[in-house]
């Protein structure tokens, strides 16, 4: 059929049991967890996620108390249950928990729990990522919950519009939402390259693209968006915290800004968000059908095309929440039309389960139910969706109880039902028991009811006229019965979530183990046994279906047997398989390294900075970000790219793999590189406000306006390219071991770039540009800024290229540091010459 | 809080249903002074039709996705070929939403340049600028003066209106639900919306983007009446201030100016010249006060007065509780006679 190689096969004959004994008990020690407080430091991706995963479900709760809270509020006209200001803060705090220490929070957590064992592989690729992600997400989480109590909450509503949130809020609400979010979205975007590197890198051999796991298509979509959809959030954060800080008038019209900007920035993120959200939770339903129909799912590549398709129009559609504000006919047309287009790919996705449930025999079970559901729900939601895209309905909708409806359909139906099935589904992986049929049953119907008596009427309560965020309604008309409904409605939902909560915590002590592969579901998740080895997967097979438990003859007591590949942690370490991006051809066995406090301490320096920051102490964030680049120095020197005592290792069946790769082949290259696609997209945005200006004002930069001259950017430009270059012939120097000649290079890049970065800031230095009277020259010095703190982090980069070299942790073969600095500089070196040549070409142009 | 069109709620009211047809029950559950379901406007007449169409078609995709769903769940649908299957992916999932969201796109797109249109030359004008929190208003009729009001909007039946609106503070929305969709009020913008009411009557607009603290007592009363009456009411707003016919009031104007009033609120006809609040000239004659939170009458002047801040949290107007009850009752009683 094709000409290649036939897929390695088991070994035939089962190993001798003492072998397989002694290979357990060694690779149950390289993957033993801490003991006593020290547990606190395991990397172990099923406890990192777990913790996650608990931690973002607190904070459902509490999103869900002030969702409660505000129930009692709304239930009757004219209430006095919570003054205006409270109010303000609860719905603020409510929607930013829900979408920042929820929403996202349990899709990555999930999918760090999951991932790996879907892709039968031992771990993510980069464990103390992952644990570093948790502890920003727990630190950023507590604080910002927390401010509630001190009655110093953000309460600019979720979407933080200006000039409310700059000058018309006082008090630190709104800076610790700009900074605390900001801090808890960098840890997103961290747990996001984490997710897209294991997904390309770390399946297992055989497991080409077209075999990957639906679930794991979707976590790939979603944190590929998250990638390009967070970084637009976080520019526009920094510039309205720099506009409250600072007072450079990026957002105030009397300083030449603009209000709208910021509604461009934060729906840039806002919608594609949505689909953050819905893609990974779908992705559960995507799993379950096909396991409780007892067959694979019908239009596999129809649901991939449809969830990565989805993932691009997301990106076309931000307009749509901004249809009030005056745009042109043509605009609401084109976003109108974007907007419903993309019901198209979602309806694709759902025709494909019910064609799945069509084909198969359904065994009914707790997480089919939730997953129908939720789907029932998320269906009405799609359609009110359809209404409101158009943009004539959308003048009397937006804004009002029809959108809060509308969205609640979506994000519920759309994610919580089917995360609750994921509980259901999932739960024995983790704890060895199942949760209780009937408890799921009955939470079901309360939270289904609830949820339906909630919402519903809030569709007529907007269309009868009731704005959102309101704090009460005066009586009389029509609201009256409505919300008392709504909120009677709100505590059957909050009650079944109590159910499912207890469900979760009851203690199963005296419950019998579940059986292995409870639900007789076909992929590798289901490989452990009850209760679960921390190993992961006894050994890593060579897949060559969708449903291997299904489709491969003998596979569990092959994988068992450990008759695939590392069945065996021979020298004590914790290892798991790299593969091509496509083929999943191994090309590397990668050492992971365990557990340890340094994460911990990361995120605890550079939290620091970001909540020292929110009170404005700049001198002691400066000393606890420094302190914190010191530790994150400390983790890659202690931990990363360490050279190993042998070249190569025989991972079973024949194969043999080198124990080090660098350049593209290496996971932390890949690393890099889709860090700074999201780094680059932060970039682009504060270009994009550039141009934004230009296009509202008639004459940008305004006449007669100072700006940086051409000589210094052009110098500056010309010394980054440079110290671009030095660095590529650092690299290649290294490679060639001519030690002296790379010294000279590297050196020589990092005087070049710190010039670069002083001759960017002279330009509007040195003209004497004040960013605090108009909005030009503040973006031409928050530009010129990134750049030059851009061409400083390629100098941390070097300078610690050096120091490896020297300590002799770096050589000619083991150069993964200088590859990765060189791949750095690529993007310092782009966001040089475009930083040039919109500051000084683009005034010339004009 | 007292509602100002507590009268008109009993037409919100679901009829008995055991005589009422559902449609009825229906429709009655739809009508009220902010209701977009009860248009009185050429604007709120098209997307209410559009509304009812899309809320059908609602009502009939999700039926049919949950009935297939069932078959589907029960095994009703003969065990599929994967030839059906396709059929149901590529009917259902992509063709059928393709051809339904092309019609609605297209009749979108023929309803919207309508409710985009300016006004035609020599229409009403009537610049509103939405102000934490509170509207001021002017009226700006063709060739003639403009008339500088607040919180209240009169509008002539039939004709088109042209709103221009602003903001000097943060973000508004400016939403008359039974005549029409809404437009945002932006800082450093000027944004238009062209209302026309087709039929008399009071309504209810507000402010539908969130403003801060009380941007839910952000409202104001909508009169839509004969173009005679309106021309009759827009002269007599556009006189000035009437002089106090009684003594009390008399007691009141003194009061207002002797405590500072005139700083912020402007009395037409009097050294009162504010600008920072709301012109006073004919309060008396507005059916709110404090933008659509208390029903117009003496105790309530008096009240919000002495409790500007309890009656509307966070609002620039200091209280005046300090003041002597019968100051206080003087200055209502003035503020009343400004009709």
């Amino acid at each position: 059929m094709n000409d290649q190689p036939r897929d390695p096969e088991p070994l035939a004959a089962e190993p001798p049991l003492a072998l397989q004994r002694a290979q357990e008990a060694r690779l149950r020690a390289a993957w033993t967890l801490p003991k006593g407080w020290r547990y606190w430091s395991a990397v172990n991706n099923t406890e990192v996620g777990v913790w996650y995963t608990a931690t973002a479900f607190l904070f459902f709760a509490f999103g869900g108390v002030l969702a409660l809270l505000m129930r009692i509020q709304l239930a009757v006209p004219g209430n006095e249950f919570l003054s205006a200001d409270t109010y303000n803060q609860v719905f603020t705090v409510h929607g930013s928990v829900m979408m920042f220490l929820f929403a996202i929070p349990v899709f990555e957590s999930i999918a760090v729990i999951f991932l790996p064992q879907m892709l039968g592989a031992r771990d993510l690729p980069f464990p103390r990522l992952s644990a570093f992600g948790y502890w920003c997400f727990l630190l950023g989480g507590i604080f910002l919950s927390g401010s509630l109590f001190f009655g110093a909450a953000p309460k600019g509503g979720w979407f933080m519009y200006p000039p409310l949130t700059s000058a018309y809020q006082p008090g630190i609400g709104a800076d610790m939402w700009l900074l605390g979010f900001s801090f808890i979205e960098i840890a997103a975007i961290a747990a996001a390259v984490e997710l897209i590197v294991g997904t390309l890198k770390c399946r297992p051999p055989g497991m080409r693209i077209n075999l990957i796991p639906l679930y794991c298509w979707y976590v790939l979509v979603a944190a590929a968006m998250v990638l390009f959809a967070f970084p637009p959030l976080i520019a526009g954060s920094m510039l309205l915290e720099v506009e409250r800080a600072f007072h450079w008038p990026f957002f105030d019209p009397k300083g030449g800004g603009d209000p709208v900007l910021w509604q461009h920035l934060f729906w840039l993120f806002g919608h594609p968000e949505v689909y953050i959200i819905f893609l990974p939770s779908i992705a559960i339903i995507a799993m379950v059908v096909p396991t409780f129909v007892r067959r694979p799912i019908v239009g596999y590549g129809w649901v991939v095309l449809a969830a990565v398709g989805t993932g691009f129009i997301s990106f076309g559609l931000w307009v749509h929440h901004m249809f009030t504000t005056g745009l042109p006919g043509i605009s609401l047309a084109l976003f109108s039309a974007a907007s419903e287009a993309v019901a198209i790919p979602t309806g694709v996705q759902i025709f494909c389960f019910i064609a799945t449930i069509a084909a198969g025999k359904l065994v009914r079970s707790v997480p089919m139910l939730y997953a129908c559901g939720g789907l029932a729900i998320f269906v009405l939601g799609g359609l009110t969706g359809v209404m409101v895209a158009l943009a004539s309905f959308d003048f009397q909708a937006h804004d009002t109880y029809f959108i809060v409806a509308h969205l609640h359909y979506v994000l519920v139906g759309g994610a919580v039902f089917p995360i609750i099935a994921g509980c259901y589904y999932f739960f024995p992986l983790l704890s060895g028991k199942k949760l209780s049929d009937r408890l799921g049953k009955i939470a079901f119907w309360l939270l289904f009811a609830g949820f339906n008596l909630t919402f519903l009427p809030m569709h007529f309560t907007g269309l009868r006229g009731m704005p959102r965020r309101v704090f009460t309604y005066p009586e009389g008309l029509g609201f009256d019965t409505l919300n008392l409904v709504s909120s009677i409605g709100a505590f059957l939902l909050g009650s079944g979530v109590a159910v499912v909560a207890w469900d979760l915590i009851r203690p199963k002590t005296r419950q019998p183990l579940s059986a292995r592969n409870p639900w007789n579901a076909g992929t590798l998740e289901w490989l452990p046994s009850m209760p679960p080895e921390n190993w992961g997967v006894r050994s890593i097979p060579e897949v060559d279906s969708r449903y291997p438990l299904w489709e491969q003859p003998n596979f569990v007591r092959d994988v068992d047997q450990g008759r695939f590949y590392l069945p065996d942690a021979e020298e004590g370490l914790r290892e798991t398989l790299v593969t091509t991006a496509i083929d999943a051809k191994p090309v590397q066995c990668l050492r992971l390294p365990g557990p340890s406090f340094v994460p911990f301490w990361a995120a605890f320096t550079i939290g620091g900075f970001f909540i020292l920051g929110t009170f404005h102490w700049w001198w002691p964030a400066l000393a606890s970000l420094v302190v914190g680049i010191g530790v994150v120095c400390y983790w890659l020197w202690t931990a990363t790219a360490k050279r190993p005592e042998k070249p190569e290792k025989h991972v079973g069946l024949g194969l043999t793999l080198p124990l080090y790769q660098s350049g593209s082949a290496s996971v932390g290259w890949w690393a890099v590189l889709i860090t700074m696609l999201a780094v680059f997209t932060a970039f682009v945005s504060l270009v994009f406000a550039y141009f934004f200006y230009w296009t509202i004002h008639d004459d940008f930069p305004p006449r007669g306006a100072k700006g940086p001259g051409v000589l210094w950017p052009c110098v500056a430009g010309a010394l980054l390219a440079a110290a671009w270059a030095a660095t590529m012939l650092a690299r290649r120097w290294n490679r060639a071991d001519r030690a002296g000649a790379f010294y000279v290079a590297a050196t020589a890049s990092v005087g070049l770039a710190l010039a670069g970065a002083a001759a960017m800031l002279a330009g509007p230095w040195l003209t004497g540009m004040d960013p605090t009277r108009h909005v030009y020259p503040a973006i031409v010095w928050l530009l010129a800024i990134w750049t030059a703190l851009h061409a400083v982090t390629g100098v941390l980069f070097n300078g610690y290229c050096l120091a490896r070299r020297l300590a002799g942790r770096m050589d000619a073969r083991h150069d993964i540091e200088i590859h990765n600095a060189a791949l750095f500089w690529h993007f310092v070196a782009a966001t040089a010459l475009v930083t040039v040549a919109v500051i000084a070409g683009f005034p010339l142009a004009k | 809080m007292v509602h100002f069109l507590s009268a008109t709620s009993a037409r919100s009211r679901p009829h008995r249903a055991g005589a009422a047809s559902a449609v009825a029950v229906l429709l009655a559950g739809c009508s009220g002074p902010q209701s977009s379901l009860d248009p009185a406007g050429a604007g709120a007449r098209e997307i209410a039709d559009l509304f009812w169409w899309m809320a059908g078609g609602t009502v009939v995709v999700w039926v049919a996705v949950a009935w297939l769903t069932y078959s589907a769940v029960r095994g009703r649908v003969a065990e599929q070929t994967a030839r059906q299957a396709r059929y149901y992916i590529i009917g259902g999932g992509a063709l059928f939403p393709t051809v339904v969201l092309t019609a609605l796109l297209l009749h979108g797109f023929r309803i919207l340049p309508p409710l985009l249109a300016p006004a035609p030359p020599g229409s009403l004008r009537i610049a509103v600028s939405g102000e934490q929190w509170w509207w001021r208003v002017q009226y700006q009729p063709d060739g003639e003066e403009p008339v500088e009001l607040a919180n209240e909007i009169r509008l002539p039946v039939g004709e088109p209106v042209e709103f221009i609106l602003d903001a000097p503070d943060v973000i508004h929305s400016f939403w008359i639900p039974s005549l029409g969709g809404k437009m945002d009020m932006i800082p450093g913008r000027t944004t238009r919306l062209t209302l026309q009411a087709t039929r008399t009557g009071t309504f209810r607009g507000v402010c539908a983007e969130y403003c801060g603290e009380s941007h839910a007592l952000m409202a104001f009363p909508v009169v839509v009446m004969a173009k005679a009456e309106f021309s009759a009411w827009l002269a007599a707003q556009r006189a000035p201030a009437q002089a106090p016919a009684d003594p009390l009031a008399e007691r009141g104007r003194a009061a207002f100016l002797q405590n500072g009033c005139a700083a912020c609120h402007a009395v037409r006809g009097t050294e009162a010249r504010g600008r920072i609040g709301p012109d006073l000239t004919h309060v008396g004659g507005r059916m709110t006060l404090g933008a659509g939170v208390l029903t117009n009458n003496r105790a309530a002047l008096v009240r919000w007065l002495a409790h500007t801040d309890r009656v509307k949290p966070g609002v620039l107007m200091p209280h005046f509780g300090m003041l002597p009850a019968a100051e206080l009752d003087a200055v209502a009683a003035y503020l009343e006679s400004l009709r």
